[in-house]
Parts: structure tokens; C-alpha cells; sequence
């Protein structure tokens, strides 16, 4: 290119420089356009990640839903169910889980709240969930500030299923006071569980009803997101027409004209859980790990997480005293940092150190032990020993001691 | 008198058991109604005939219970309930100048639904029992049946048997009040197969097979109500109704009321002032119950 070429290119790109750039048509095939399958092997090779959290009260079909969900039976029915485990407390439970498809690995997390809303007083049963959620942010927040941060394992809760029981009537003050508490900490999708104990207009109705009390008391529950492409945004849409999702689970197989499908028994028909006109599982599926488990994930990095991030910084430094747990990690320069980090090491070091020295004395005192314990044997063996071909070596010279008079007296007689 | 959480399918039992609309439907309420935030209790009463016998019938209902946060107590205002009816009929009863018949506004049966989760009973569900099989008949029934397949509803109606045992909650027919061997076979049998009944309730009409009968309509099938292979609906109807009502009253009288009074009158000893009453001369308790139906 000419000089004056340049120039006015360069001017050019100076100009545009605040905006995306100019659109280049390029003249030949560069490559990049491969970018895409580069992505797909390092992401294969590195696997993936997700949690998924399930709240509701027991006997909602928690577990055989996330069983059917998966196609593996994560609760195996061994699994103590609810029945075996009312506790006094809601305990916050999780199980990873390792699972392969087509070259693709999956490691998954499923965060059960066993106890949630089955006592009689239910106040404040929420509070477990809220407090894990948060100590999860706050794990990642820390690996985020650290200097070394070679390895950042990924357990924020990136969705939340929310089981609401098919009463028909709408949502209990118990379902309102847990979304208004957890739709800005984590992905909320609401479900109707055991659907098959509504039938379609009931279902309707009560869809209706539930989504008119979210909007009364303004719950976030997850938007999708909407596309530039026309034929996903009416998929979209037809998802979101049927929020929130009456859903039905069962991992055993029946045989219905012929076919071998998912589903409950009952004596007046088959409740098919794949049929979309039976239950809406097979959009939740879909949704949940076929389309949007990406947008799950960037939705909870970039929006509950940074809200999260945010509002604990700002109290730091509002304060301007640390008032937060580990003794500000975040507010020291990356020197200082270093230097903790290192004395941090140090420290590490010298305990293993210790540590083992510990260990090795234990280890040596048992061996001396041994060794004194087999040389006290050895010794009481040797004696035996000694004692057995002494034995007979002394009583003979008894014998011929107390001989001796005798022969002497021979020995003379002879002489 | 008919209890749970809100949602289990009461009223429309109801409708389906006196196949006539005795009970508002919830959906008929203001949408806008809130769930109360107390457990209000709502009596509605009806006068049905069938075959020349008159019945009174008070369907009393409590909206609001089990539904809150916190339901520690939520059966206070029931057991309030019942024994204010117990300390009308007392006051009626006591009077010198007594009516013929009393107006007997006690409850003589209480139809307790259980949330079919398929695990077991919850907590409130045995408190509550616990509180109120002393008071009053209690007759578990495990709401919206359809839930569960028919292996299901068995180990489930088993659980929920060996906890009520567990916890000594006696529900009606109580083994205690039965009279004779029949009686008491008749009950045991009803007692160890068939209760809690397990039932389904439907006020709309389908066609089956050129019949119309009532039921719930779903894409894989139609649930009949009085079907027994589908639900226990039959069952219950007939034990409340066509056998056993005349003995829930009895037992009302002859023993959750007088517990009620002899534990009134023991703790007063004798009736406040201002009632008729002369000494601690008592009017003799009539043989047989008042009758309601007129």
C-alpha cells in the first residue's frame, strides 16, 4: 500500500477507534472462521461445569425428577427418602456427579434442601439456602482477588428449581417469601410438581394465578433471553406462554401401543412424562441443558454474581474497617498481598513441616520399640538356645565333677 | 367438618359426597382474597332430602389451615370451635325450661385430608390429629389420590396406618367404642385394609363407555369417581353416610360430649350462677341423642 493509503487508513481507523470498527469485506479466506472449532476442543478438553439447586417441600418428586432429568439415577431408591430424615433444621446437602455424552464431560452438582418447609414452624427456613449461596459466592470472590489464581473451582449455584406443590389455588406465603428472597442471588425457574395430579384447564388456571401473584410481588424469576433470530424467539416465546412449568418425573418404563416410554401407571392410563401434552418435562429439558445452560451460567457470572461482588465491596470500603470475615483480601495492594500470600506459604510449609517431623519421631519410636521388643525376643531365644546346648554340657561336667573323686580315687589306685 | 391445607380437594369432596353444591368452591372466592391469615372457620348449613328423610347438614370448613409460615397453634382456633358447640348444647341442656329438641350444632364428624406426598405424615398433620382425636371423630383421608399409582397409594396408606399407631392417634371407628364382635370385625376390617381412604373428588360429568359418570378428565384417561379401582371415593361415601352416620352422632354424644361435660362440671363444680340451677342436682342426660333431622 502507498503511503498516502496508509495514512488516510490510518486516519480512518482512528476515527472509528471509539467504535466497533469498520465492517472489512475481505478478498480472500483468512481462517478465522475456524475460531468456532478451536473454541469447541479447548472447551471439550476442559469439560464443563454446573450446579443446579432443588427447593421444596419433601414428597414433591424432587429426586425422581432430577433422575429423570439426567437419565441416571443420581438418588438411587436406596436413597433415604424424606420420610427417613425430618430434621429439625433445613440442611443444605450437595452431590457431584460425572457424567458423559458424545465426547462431552459434565460435571454436575445437585444442592438438595432436605427439610425445607416441613416442620411446623417454617420461619426463616430459607435462611440455610441464602447463607450457602452467598458462602459460595464468597469463595469464588476470594479465588478472584487472589494473586495466584492458576485454579478457580466454579461452585456458585447457576439455577434454581423451585417445586411448588399442585394445590391448584395459587402460591403459599411460604413460595412467596422464598423467591422474594433468593431472585436476586440466584436463577429462579419455578416449577409445578407431581402435574399430573392437575388436569389442562386446572393446569391453566393455576399457571395463570401463579404467574399474576410473581408479577403482584415484583419476583425476578429467569428471562430468557431474546434472540435476533426469528424462529428462536417464537420457541422462546412459546416457553414463556407456558411458565411456570407443570412438570411430572419417573424413571420406569412402560409400554403404551407398542412403544416403550417414560411414565407413571395409573388403572385409568398412562401418564407419559415425554409427551408435551401430558407435562411440559421434555421443555424443561430442553431449556434447561440443551439451549440455555450457557446462558444460565453467564446469567448468574455477570448478574448475581457482579450484585453480589458490588455490594460487598462497597461495604468494605463504605466502612472503611474490615468487616468482613477474611481479613481484607481485597483491599490490599498486590505487594502486600504477595507478601501475605508468601508468609501464608511459609506458614503452610512450616506446619507440614512439623507435621511430618511428627510423624517421622512416631514412626521412629515404633521402629525402636520393634527393635527392642525383637532383640528381647532374640535374646530370650538366644538364652533358651544356650540354655538348651548348656544344659546338657554342665550336667555332664556335674556328672563328672561329682565323678572326680571317684576317678582320682582310681586314677591313685592305679598309680 | 372438613380440614387441611388449602388446595387438597376439600370442597369438591364435599360437592361430591352430598352430590349437590353444599360447599362454596375456593375458585369461586374473590381471586383478590388473600389466604387468611388466620384459620377462619366457616360454617354453611343446607337442608337436603332424599327419599323422604330430611338431613340437616353443616359443612364447616376451615380456609387458612396449614397455610401460613409458621402454623404452631394453627388448631387452636378449631379445638375453640368445637368446644364452644359442646358448651352450647351444655348450656341448652342444663336450662330448667328446656327445649324439645335442642339445636344440636355440635360437629359429629371431622373429615381430616392428608397431602398425598407418598413419604409419609407431616408434622402438623400429628399434631393436629393428636390435639383433636380427643375432641371429636376423626376420619383421615388421603386428598387428590390421583396422584399416586396404585403401588404407591398401598405403601403409603401402610405408613401412614403404623404412624398413627406409632403416635396413639385413635382415629374413628376408635377400637375402643366398639359394642359387639360384629361391630367390632365389621371396624377391624374397615380399619386395617381400607382407611385412610384414599379418594377423588369431581363435580363434573364425563361419558364412559355410555354412561355418565363423574370424574376428572385427563389427556391419558378419564378418572372415575365412583369407580373402585380408581379411588376410594365409594368407600367413604358409604361409611359415612350409609352406614356409619347414625353412630358418629352417637358417639358425638354418647362419649366426646359428655368427656366435654363431665371434665366441665368437675372443674366448676356445677354450672355458674344465672343458669337455673338449683344445688348440684342434675337433670338426667336423655337416652337417646336429639334428633337433628326434623
Amino acid at each position: 500500500m502507498s503511503v498516502s493509503a496508509r495514512s488516510a487508513a490510518a486516519e480512518e481507523r482512528s476515527v472509528n477507534s471509539s467504535t466497533m470498527g469498520q465492517q472489512k469485506n475481505l478478498e480472500g479466506y483468512v481462517g478465522f472462521a475456524n475460531l468456532p472449532n478451536q473454541v469447541y476442543r479447548k472447551s471439550v478438553k476442559r469439560g464443563f461445569e454446573f450446579t443446579l439447586m432443588v427447593v421444596g417441600e419433601s414428597g414433591l418428586g424432587k429426586s425422581t425428577l432430577i433422575n429423570s432429568l439426567f437419565l441416571t439415577d443420581l438418588y438411587s431408591p436406596e436413597y433415604p427418602g424424606p420420610s427417613h430424615r425430618i430434621k429439625k433444621t433445613v440442611q443444605v446437602e450437595q452431590s457431584k456427579v460425572l457424567i458423559k455424552e458424545g465426547g462431552v464431560q459434565l460435571l454436575l452438582t445437585i444442592v438438595d434442601t432436605p427439610g425445607f418447609g416441613d416442620a411446623v414452624d417454617n420461619s426463616n427456613c430459607w435462611q440455610p439456602v441464602i447463607d450457602y449461596i452467598d458462602s459460595k459466592f464468597e469463595d469464588y470472590l476470594n479465588a478472584e482477588s487472589r494473586v495466584n489464581r492458576r485454579q478457580m473451582p466454579d461452585n456458585r449455584v447457576q439455577c434454581c428449581l423451585y417445586f411448588i406443590a399442585p394445590s391448584g389455588h395459587g402460591l403459599k406465603p411460604l413460595d412467596i417469601e422464598f423467591m422474594k428472597r433468593l431472585h436476586e442471588k440466584v436463577n429462579i425457574i419455578p416449577l409445578i410438581a407431581k402435574a399430573d395430579t392437575l388436569t389442562p384447564e386446572e393446569c391453566q388456571q393455576f399457571k395463570k394465578q401463579i404467574m399474576k401473584e410473581i408479577q403482584e410481588h415484583k419476583i425476578k424469576i429467569y428471562e430468557f433471553p431474546e434472540t435476533d433470530d426469528e424462529e428462536e424467539n417464537k420457541l422462546v416465546k412459546k416457553i414463556k406462554d407456558r411458565l411456570p412449568l407443570a412438570v411430572v418425573g419417573s424413571n420406569t418404563i412402560i409400554e403404551v401401543n407398542g412403544k416403550r416410554v417414560r411414565g407413571r401407571q395409573y388403572p385409568w392410563g398412562v401418564a407419559e412424562v415425554e409427551n408435551g401434552e401430558h407435562c411440559d418435562f421434555t421443555i424443561l429439558r430442553n431449556m434447561l441443558i440443551r439451549t440455555h445452560m450457557q446462558d444460565l451460567k453467564d446469567v448468574t457470572n455477570n448478574v448475581h454474581y457482579e450484585n453480589y461482588r458490588s455490594r460487598k465491596l462497597a461495604a468494605v470500603t463504605y466502612n472503611g474497617v474490615d468487616n468482613n470475615k477474611n481479613k481484607g483480601q481485597l483491599t490490599k495492594s498486590p505487594l502486600a498481598q504477595m507478601e501475605e500470600e508468601r508468609r501464608e506459604h511459609v506458614a503452610k510449609m512450616k506446619k507440614m513441616e512439623m507435621e511430618m517431623e511428627q510423624v517421622f519421631e512416631m514412626k521412629v519410636k515404633e521402629k525402636v520399640q520393634k527393635l527392642k521388643d525383637s532383640e528381647a525376643e532374640n535374646l530370650g531365644k538366644e538364652q533358651e538356645e544356650r540354655e538348651d546346648l548348656l544344659n546338657p554340657l554342665l550336667t555332664t561336667s556335674y556328672v563328672l565333677v561329682a565323678n572326680m573323686p571317684a576317678w582320682t580315687s582310681v586314677f591313685v589306685g592305679s598309680v | 367438618m372438613s380440614k387441611g391445607q388449602s388446595g387438597l380437594g376439600k370442597s369438591t369432596l364435599v360437592n361430591t359426597l352430598f352430590k349437590s353444591q353444599v360447599s362454596r368452591k375456593a375458585s369461586s372466592w374473590n381471586r383478590e382474597e388473600k389466604i387468611p391469615k388466620t384459620v377462619e372457620i366457616k360454617a354453611i348449613g343446607h337442608v337436603i332430602e332424599e327419599g323422604g328423610v330430611k338431613m340437616k347438614l353443616t359443612v364447616i370448613d376451615t380456609p387458612g389451615f396449614g397455610d401460613q409460615i409458621n402454623n404452631e397453634n394453627c388448631w387452636e382456633p378449631i379445638e375453640k370451635y368445637i368446644n364452644e358447640q359442646y358448651e352450647k348444647f351444655l348450656k341448652e341442656e342444663v336450662n330448667i325450661a328446656r327445649k324439645k329438641r335442642i339445636p344440636d350444632t355440635r360437629v359429629h364428624c371431622c373429615l381430616y385430608f392428608i397431602s398425598p406426598t407418598g413419604h409419609s405424615l407431616r408434622p402438623l398433620d400429628l399434631e393436629f390429629m393428636r390435639h383433636l382425636s380427643k375432641v371429636v371423630n376423626i376420619i383421615p383421608v388421603i386428598a387428590k389420590a390421583d396422584t399416586m399409582t396404585l403401588e404407591e397409594k398401598s405403601e403409603f396408606k401402610q405408613r401412614v396406618r403404623k404412624e398413627l399407631e406409632v403416635n396413639g392417634i385413635e382415629f374413628y371407628p376408635q377400637k375402643e367404642f366398639d359394642e359387639d364382635l360384629e361391630d367390632k370385625t365389621e371396624n377391624d376390617k374397615i380399619r386395617q385394609e381400607s382407611m385412610p381412604f384414599a379418594v377423588v373428588g369431581s363435580d363434573k360429568e364425563y361419558q364412559v363407555n355410555g354412561k355418565r359418570v363423574l370424574g376428572r378428565k385427563t389427556p391419558w384417561g378419564i378418572i372415575e369417581v365412583e369407580n373402585l379401582n380408581h379411588c376410594e371415593f365409594a368407600l367413604l361415601r358409604d361409611f359415612v353416610i350409609r352406614t356409619h352416620l347414625q353412630d358418629l352422632k352417637e358417639v358425638t354424644h354418647n362419649i366426646h360430649y359428655e368427656t366435654y361435660r363431665a371434665k366441665r362440671l368437675n372443674d366448676n363444680g356445677g354450672l355458674p350462677p344465672g343458669e337455673g340451677l338449683l344445688g348440684t342436682v342434675l337433670p338426667p342426660v336423655p337416652a337417646t341423642p336429639c334428633p337433628t333431622a326434623e
